[in-house]
């Protein structure tokens, strides 16, 4: 961070110093590092409540918490992890990096970015008060149904769910703004020459995510608006004695839901290539079929979302149509597996802490897309439905596709961020006790759902505590070993050996043309691409 | 702004960030369009299982209808949502009909606190697809029941299935659930 206040002084010396410049910052890159600052403390905040879940589960029986409790937790978990960890995290790499790899000066909108980051904390604040409001005697606690929400439940809460609501409603405008300046970004900054089909990927994945956003988030908004008002002004949106139908509140919220997933995982998969083909020394193999992959992706990702409630009583039509369509996504998504594979193919590997996350992350996220098929299955849904299997399912997409995508970006553009190379050695470390404790704690979840037991329970029967006694330490080992991530990253941003423009040996972009750390102010001369 | 001087002519955003804010705008509309699509949809196809809201009239349903070369066996269920101190329970837990005749059946309630209280009963046929199959002539879920304190009643229901119900179908069932009326006025 003070690598960035150096390149201060020689451009815009009148720029407010201290607390007030982040406060008042509307550049891109300042912006970008306090996205990614805020995702990593709430990653740690949304892993601590997961660990108190991890302990009560550690042995069968009521130990350290109430059921209550236990539920406020697995919810706020999920909340904070998606909308304050991983969502930030993408969106701070798209401050960074969009308008360094298009050669644009800064974001379309710079103000409005600013005030798009501002929204989080408040929505963070928002979300987890209702935690230290009970301790004083003011109301049950936070929003206690999971992250879905479901009606009727959700109706029934306490005042968490009112707290949950607006938290949601802030999160979305925050989320939608920013949207919106990375489409005007992408859409009317970029270098002369570069056509959107020679826009890097990076940038293809958070075009497609950014509309995703605009197109589902809205709707998220409205269903929990009814929420609201079902529950403080009688309507009956939801209520079934009044007309409504609680499994409305299932649709209006996959709508969203299911789109979510791959809003979290498209700026991953675009970052990727990138990664394989810089440490492969290689150009990136089917450039122009993984924009179009993307593309169906969004597209499918918009018209499945039921399968997340096969076991909702939905007629066989439409049971088909969920599992089939669901099913084809796996075609654009093999395509994507095949090109990074392609990327990689013959080519002149070295094995660097990014390269290392990449390839975890290909191996993981295989995983996550196959046991997706099983569940997308009708007939096999019936029973993996609202069991352990579904939650190692999406936590091998969201941890092992999302966070430690995020950690590939991390780490293979840090050292262009800080001007300084992290630590090898802690990096591989990292990786390693990440990965091993990863599969540790979801790989017996697997067996777990398949044995029958049910999520979100505080408690479960005798047969299935050797697993879960696993479960919990390979948790707390994941957890603890995030700690050498988050003080890589610090010592990185102190000092370091110093890093070279192109950081790396294989890359390619414009964004590697520039100084390591950047300057301040960027690219006000834009660059312009060669035709051909 | 010092920077802006230094670029290539400035981009303008404006319109396009007016379309954008157009279609988050549409597509909060469209949640809330959901909420009528969802239930004409439902009742049209006989997803959920909703039966017709609306009563049909007896000459809606001629004698000449029934197909007697078929029998159904229709069952009803009831349950209680929280917070209704009621009992309630079908008189005939399942009877046989021909699709097209007309019948009765009848529902027993019973009010078992010491306060006069209002329901809502909801109902629900499965499978689905024989929900839009199912019209009623009367039935007490069309209005909110009020039952005086210990108050007991026979409540009617009814209802015809149609004589072309598919020839998969060879049994039914209604379920209702009884709520605490949400509005008592």
């Amino acid at each position: 961070m003070n690598t960035a206040s150096h390149a201060l002084d020689h451009h815009d010396g009148h720029h407010p110093a201290g607390l007030l410049r982040w406060l008042t910052t509307t550049n891109h890159k300042d912006i970008g590092t306090m996205y990614l600052t805020f995702s990593l403390l709430m990653f740690f905040v949304g892993g601590a409540m997961i660990l108190g879940v991890r302990a009560e589960l550690f042995q069968p029986g009521l130990q350290l918490m109430k059921p209550e409790f236990f539920n406020q937790l697995i919810g706020v978990h999920a909340l904070v992890m998606i909308f304050a960890a991983l969502m930030p995290a993408a969106t701070g790499f798209a401050n960074w990096m969009i308008p360094l790899m298009i050669g644009a000066p800064d974001m379309a909108l710079p103000r409005l970015n600013n005030w798009g980051f501002w929204l989080l904390p408040p929505a963070a604040l928002l979300l987890t008060m209702p935690f230290f409001l009970a301790l004083f005697g003011i109301g049950d606690g936070a929003v206690a149904t999971g992250w879905t929400l479901y009606a009727p439940l959700s109706v029934q809460g306490g005042i968490g769910v009112d707290f949950a609501i607006f938290s949601i409603h802030i999160l979305g405008i925050s989320s939608i703004m920013g949207s919106i300046n990375i489409i005007a970004t992408i859409l009317n900054m970029r270098a002369p020459g570069m056509t959107l089909m020679k826009m890097p990927l990076f940038c293809w994945g958070w075009l497609v995510t950014a509309v995703l956003l605009i197109i589902t988030l809205p709707v998220l908004a409205g269903g929990v608006t009814m929420l609201l008002t079902d529950r403080h002004f009688d309507t009956h949106f939801f209520n079934a004695a009044g007309g409504g139908d609680p499994i409305l509140f299932q649709h209006l919220f996959w709508f969203f839901g299911h789109p979510e997933v791959y809003i979290l995982l498209l700026p991953v998969w675009g970052l990727m290539p990138h990664v394989l083909s810089t440490f492969t020394r290689k150009p990136i193999y089917g450039h122009t079929a993984q924009v179009w992959s993307f593309i169906a992706i969004g597209v499918l990702g918009l018209i499945v979302w039921a399968h997340h409630f096969l076991t909702s009583g939905l007629p066989v039509p439409a049971l088909l149509y969920f599992m089939y369509s669901t099913m084809s996504i796996s075609l654009p998504l093999a395509v994507l597996f095949f090109c990074w594979i392609a990327t990689m193919w013959r080519g002149a590997m070295s094995f660097e802490t990014p390269m290392l996350f990449a390839l975890g992350f290909i191996v993981l996220f295989g995983i996550a897309g196959l046991t997706g098929l099983v569940l997308a299955d009708v007939a096999a849904d019936a029973q993996y439905h609202h069991s352990y299997f579904v939650v190692a399912h999406f936590h091998y997409a969201l941890f092992a596709g999302g966070i430690m995508g995020v950690m590939t970006g991390v780490y293979y553009w840090l050292p262009k961020w800080t001007g300084h190379m992290y630590s090898e050695k802690l990096g591989k470390l990292h990786f390693w006790l990440t990965v091993i404790s990863f599969n540790f704690t979801f790989m017996p979840q697997f067996f777990l759902g398949l044995a029958g037991m049910p999520r979100r329970i505080p408690d479960y029967a005798l047969q299935f505590a050797e697993f879960n006694a696993i479960s919990t330490v390979g948790a707390f080992a994941l957890g603890l070993s995030q700690l050498i991530f988050a003080y890589n990253v610090w010592r990185c941003v102190k000092g370091g050996d110093k890093a070279t423009d192109r950081v790396w040996e294989g890359t390619e972009g414009l964004e590697w043309e520039l100084s390591s750390p950047p300057p301040h102010h960027s690219w006000e001369t834009q660059p312009v691409i060669k035709a051909g | 702004m010092r920077e802006a001087a230094l670029n290539p002519p400035p981009h303008r955003h404006g319109r396009l960030v007016i379309r954008l804010l157009l279609v988050a705008a549409a597509f909060f509309a469209f949640g809330f369009a959901l909420v009528p699509l969802y239930d004409t949809l439902c009742r049209a196809v006989g997803f959920n299982g909703k039966t017709l809201k609306d009563a049909i009239q007896a000459k809606d349903v001629p004698p000449s209808a029934v197909n007697y070369a078929r029998n159904l066996g229709v069952q009803f269920t009831s349950t209680l949502m929280p917070g209704l101190p009621w009992e309630i329970r079908p008189l005939e837990p399942s009877i046989e009909l021909h699709p097209g005749e007309l019948r009765t059946t009848r529902f027993l309630v019973r009010n078992l606190s010491d306060q006069t209280i209002v329901g809502q009963a909801v109902p629900s046929v499965s499978p689905t697809v024989a929900a839009r199959h199912f019209r009623k002539l009367d039935c007490f879920c069309f209005k909110q029941q009020t039952l005086a304190p210990g108050e007991s009643r026979e409540m009617a229901l009814t209802f015809v299935v149609d004589g072309d119900i598919g020839e998969e179908i060879s049994e039914l069932t209604l379920a209702y659930a009884f709520f605490p009326a949400p509005n008592p006025n």
